[in-house]
């Protein structure tokens, strides 16, 4: 009787399903212990991240994750995918559940202070508002009083007081904590607008609104948002890794490296692309990764403009334009850095 | 002197016709009437639910005018059922629901119950969580993120209310120890959590406990969940196996000492044996609770059967379906409950027949 | 010398005691450490003093005044007082629905017991989420949206935007009224029996006296706290309806599937109640030909309210705590509100914590309050 009390905080703590060990000191050999990188998905957002019929993550996100995978493991299938929701996707990261977050997150000052880290931006965007056409609007001037569903856990809560406040709108918010509820609210007619990154608003219209041309799209502000994967705090090497692997993606791009001429590529006399691929050796030891960590990456994922087009572009349903996501080269704010 | 006098019967119980029942007096009639009108005002939804639903459907659009869709119900089965568990392993979830039905079956009549019950329940819950976790034998790993539908309600209330039950013993013997830190700390964690909304402690379990455990020491969404859970179902349970350790008569416990059994003794073979046969039924109501509570962890964002309807009823392709989906979750829930429930009355039955004799 | 020191019972159990005190002491203060190495390593800000800070946020409905250049605590206050607000309205309409249903099942009418009966048993075996949400979705889909608004009595209006009701505008310090009102209504009701004994006046006289009192006393609350109202009607301005009184579809659901699932609770406490009080009283009642609406109401309410009253209080304790389901169909009430703070500020444990307390310290209230309800419960009828 006396030994009572002690139980729960042992045994909830080290009886229930305790996974993991003690810490190794870098995310990298965590990572590689574990033989797999564990990355934050959204609930569904297709187009970012969501698991097709067969239940293979599919998106962008997910691929930006996939390609540390082949950065580390040469295998792009070593990458798990943890659903989150807005309140949780912090603290995971925070506290070790996953090793990046790479889930449609803004690059605000308030995160990035405190205690998370962002490495590049994977997408430029607008937050948008998607409204039904027959409501006859255009433009946030003319929404007042308009109900407005919101999904708590993101910036769009914090733009939609800002708007109403700014242009005196008068918007009633409903807020949901999934993002499923407040599509359906939208598409139920308990809303006016949804609010939420504009290519998420297109992702939803193409591919749940039951008649898409129904739906008008048009951003909530003039700023632009950078929606950055982050990783933890306090380990330099691992976050140099996660940002190198998408550097690749858009380097290869620059370079004019496709998945199908990489090998090509490989015999190409231009002492970037040398250097780029890992045929001159020295990068991929710098970061504590396999020297042809890029070539890996290429061969299995593509460039980034491959990648925009599969699963948000041409080749998917919601048809976007690359927009600010071009290269810099094409007028856009996708920028390598150097590869040496 | 004996007279043997045979006792008149008792006079029959006299049923007035069923029409005097209805209309005897304005009070009955205006209450027939009422009730008869609520039960009209439900005819919509009959209507909804039975005649105007559609059963068959070859293309989703057909969904769109008619009551009731439950031809998605039908499509939509098997990803309610098991959530997002690769789709040629299903088998194994399927083969895990079968076993917990099998187990609760054999456990249901009273002879059965004893030590080796236990022991069985203990392998075939290992069993289970090995056949859902995979990675021998040539079954594919499936971790824990992958889980989804009804063998994670079912898996969720079983642990909870299993690894709580050792707890909630310890909880309510330290209520009712004379010993003041056991007694305070148990009133303690217990007045704590049954105070708490259990919202809160799923909160507390998926985002604030990763902060209280050292670094490196990660426990799974689900593990998590499943410890908030266990708490609350011990929290619950010591109050019920309180009740049953007050019911034992002081003189069980001063017999024992006077025979000079040590005291743990005492509790395992005299006290708790006899305390927790008085609260089954009421332990019963406690599962019920559970298995409802299970569909909480929705809120944070654990893949159950709750979650898993919703996330098939957002499919574009069909009209959103919600309330069907909510009606047939409801209905799995409502049968489990209802199930229990009736166990409940027929045990409960048995021990007052039990004790009458 | 050591085999007598263990073979002492007392200090044995002493020294049981002192180790579980010293186990307990080290647990707190083993997660109290990691948390805060975890906090140092990962840099993650704490303390409270984020709670003076513009939270920046839109609460959609609050009956506290809140708007989104308001403080982080103030957005806890609009938390707070929504779910005092639906725990209320939930408490006293269950209860009475409860009240129904309870005798319902006891009554000895076939249809209305049947009926009573399969009501209690459809709602306590359906998890309340499931409730809530299919609630919810019938109401967000059956209802028009609020161009064609349904209009089923002269300024009411039902539409997929909630039920907008004629209302009143009221100016000045309503709190400060409606405070004062009913403190004076107690002070009157109290004092009423010292002024009979005191003055020995009849108990009419006193009564008129009483009124005229509290009379003068509203009157004099109503110029003081500057009370104004304007009647205000809901009508079409743009997408929504503006004025009146509004039930938004979340606070309706919220309330229609909380009151349903605990009135199926309650009515079966108050059938546990009637059921507890022993037959023999409704006999009695009926020997002494007082009707059977007379014995129920004069003779085993009062009986049964001893037994009924701990169940209830749990009951309503549950209430308050279930309110905070109100997150699957995004009404604000605190722990909505506590979701949304800990994303503006990334301070998960100060929130979390914070959360726990506002419900311990309701908790705690309603139990005392029920307690003390309670004991004079017991005394009267002893």
């Amino acid at each position: 009787m006396t030994i009572g009390y002690l139980g729960f905080a042992g045994a909830v703590a080290a009886g229930l399903l305790l996974a993991g060990g003690a810490l190794a000191a870098s995310t990298l050999d965590t990572v590689k212990g574990r033989g797999k990188v564990i990355c934050a998905a959204s609930t569904g957002t297709v187009g970012f991240g969501a698991p097709d019929d067969k239940g293979y993550w599919r998106g962008l996100d997910v691929e930006t994750c996939r390609a540390v995978a082949v950065a580390i493991f040469n295998d792009r299938d070593k990458a798990e995918f943890v659903p989150l929701s807005g309140q949780q996707r912090i603290p995971a990261l925070q506290t070790g559940e996953i090793d990046i977050l790479p889930r449609t997150l803004t690059w605000t000052l308030q995160r990035d202070a405190n205690g998370i880290n962002f490495t590049t931006p994977n997408y430029y965007e607008f937050t948008g508002f998607m409204v039904p056409k027959s409501l006859g609007v255009t433009r946030v001037q003319d929404m007042k009083g308009a109900a407005v569903c919101v999904q708590t856990g993101s910036t769009t809560e914090v733009v939609v007081a800002d708007i109403s406040t700014e242009h005196k709108l008068g918007l009633k918010t409903v807020v949901f904590d999934s993002i499923e509820a407040t599509k359906q609210a939208l598409f139920s007619g308990r809303c006016d607008a949804l609010i939420t990154d504009a290519a998420a608003l297109a992702s939803t219209r193409a591919t749940q609104a039951k008649n898409p041309d129904d739906y008008i799209i048009f951003p909530a502000t003039p700023y632009m948002d950078a929606l950055t994967p982050a990783v933890r705090h306090g380990d330099d090497q691992w976050k140099d890794i996660v940002n190198w692997s998408f550097q690749a993606l858009i380097a290869a791009e620059l370079f004019g490296i496709t998945q199908a001429n990489v090998d090509d590529k490989l015999k190409s006399p231009d002492p970037r692309v040398k250097r780029f691929l890992g045929v001159e050796p020295g990068n991929g030891k710098a970061l504590g990764l396999d020297d042809r960590f890029a070539y890996n990456i290429v061969k299995q994922l593509g460039n980034y403009g491959e990648m925009f087009e599969r699963n948000l572009g041409r080749g998917s349903p919601l048809k976007l334009e690359r927009g600010p996501n071009a290269l810099y080269s094409q007028g856009g704010l996708m920028f390598p850095l150097a590869f040496q | 002197m004996t007279i043997a006098c045979e006792p008149a019967p008792p006079p029959r119980p006299q049923r007035p016709p069923l029409w005097q029942i209805l209309f005897g007096d304005a009070g009955s009639a205006a209450l027939t009437i009422v009730t008869l009108a609520m039960l009209v005002g439900l005819a919509p939804a009959l209507n909804w639910a039975v005649f105007d639903a559609i059963w068959q459907a070859d293309t989703p659009a057909r969904c769109r005018e008619g009551g009731a869709c439950w031809a998605f119900v039908a499509a939509k089965l098997r990803f309610i059922m098991f959530g997002v568990y690769p789709p040629d392993e299903q088998w194994r979830p399927l083969v895990v629901t079968g076993m917990i039905l099998v187990m609760v079956l054999v456990s249901l009549p009273p002879r059965f119950w004893g030590r080796r019950l236990v022991a069985a329940w203990l392998v075939a819950t290992a069993a289970m969580l090995a056949l859902m976790w995979g990675g021998f034998a040539g079954l594919r790993p499936v971790t824990t993120a992958n889980w989804g539908g009804l063998p994670v309600t079912l898996l969720l209330a079983l642990l909870s209310l299993g690894l709580g039950f050792p707890f909630a013993v310890l909880l309510a013997l330290g209520r009712r120890s004379r010993a003041p830190v056991s007694r305070l700390l148990s009133i303690l964690t217990i007045e704590v959590v049954r105070g708490l909304p259990l919202v809160g402690l799923l909160f507390v379990a998926s985002i604030m406990l990763p902060l209280l455990l050292p670094a490196g020491w990660t426990i799974d969404k689900l593990g998590r969940t499943l410890a908030a859970l266990t708490l609350f179902a011990a929290v619950y349970l010591a109050e019920v196996i309180r009740g049953g350790l007050q019911g034992v008569p002081r003189g069980q416990v001063e017999a024992a000492q006077a025979l000079g059994i040590p005291a743990w003794k005492m509790i395992w073979h005299i006290v708790l044996p006899q305390a927790i046969q008085k609260v089954i039924p009421p332990l019963t109501n406690t599962a019920i609770v559970m298995v409802k509570n299970t569909s909480l962890v929705m809120i944070v964002g654990v893949f159950d059967m709750l979650s898993a309807g919703r996330s098939a009823a957002s499919d574009p392709n069909w009209p959103s379906p919600y309330a069907e989906t909510y009606v047939l979750v409801g209905t799995v829930y409502f049968a489990i409950c209802f199930g229990i429930s009736l166990y409940a009355r027929w045990l409960e039955k048995r021990v007052q027949e039990k004790e009458y004799r | 010398m050591l085999s007598s020191l263990w073979d002492n019972q007392r200090l044995r159990s002493w020294a049981g005691q002192i180790l579980l005190l010293a186990l307990f002491g080290a647990t707190i203060w083993w997660l109290a450490d990691n948390t805060l190495t975890n906090l140092a390593v990962r840099s993650i800000r704490v303390g409270f003093d984020f709670l003076w800070r513009q939270a920046n946020f839109p609460i959609s409905e609050s009956i506290v005044a809140y708007d989104p250049s308001d403080t982080f605590f103030r957005a806890y206050l609009a938390g707070i007082g929504n779910t005092l607000l639906i725990s209320a309205v939930v408490i006293v309409l269950a209860t009475l629905l409860g009240l129904v249903v309870g005798l319902g099942r006891r009554s000895r009418h076939p249809l209305v017991a049947g009926f009573a009966g399969a009501f209690v048993t459809l709602m306590r075996n359906v998890p309340l989420i499931v409730q809530l949400l299919f609630w919810y979705a019938l109401l967000t889909t059956a209802l028009p949206p609020p161009r064609q608004a349904w209009q089923p009595l002269p300024g009411a209006f039902l539409s997929l935007r909630g039920l907008y009701l004629p209302g009143v505008e009221v100016d000045g310090h309503g709190w400060l009224f409606c405070l004062g009102a009913v403190a004076g209504a107690v002070l009157w009701w109290r004092g009423a029996a010292r002024v009979e004994r005191r003055f020995d006046l009849t108990a009419p006289r006193v009564a008129a006296l009483l009124a005229a009192a509290y009379a003068g006393w509203l009157v004099l609350l109503w110029l003081g706290c500057g009370i104004g109202l304007r009647p205000s009607l809901p009508r079409l301005a743009g997408f929504n309806f503006e004025g009146g009184l509004r039930l938004s579809p979340e606070f309706t659901a919220l309330t229609i599937g909380l009151v349903i699932y605990t009135s199926a609770f309650i009515g079966e406490i108050i059938r546990g109640g009637v059921d507890a009080v022993a037959r023999g009283q409704w006999e009695a009642g009926r020997a002494v030909g007082l009707s059977d609406r007379q014995t129920l109401f004069h003779i085993v309410i009062p009986q049964a309210l001893r037994i009924i009253i701990p169940p209830l209080t749990t009951q309503y304790l549950s209430t308050v705590k279930n309110s905070t389901l109100a997150v699957a169909v995004g009404f604000p009430e605190l722990g909505l509100v506590v979701g949304t703070v800990i994303n503006q500020t990334g301070q998960a444990i100060e929130n979390v914590l914070a959360l726990l307390l506002v419900f311990l310290t309701i908790s705690t209230s309603v139990s005392l309050l029920m307690n003390w309800y309670n004991a004079r419960v017991a005394l009267v009828s002893r």
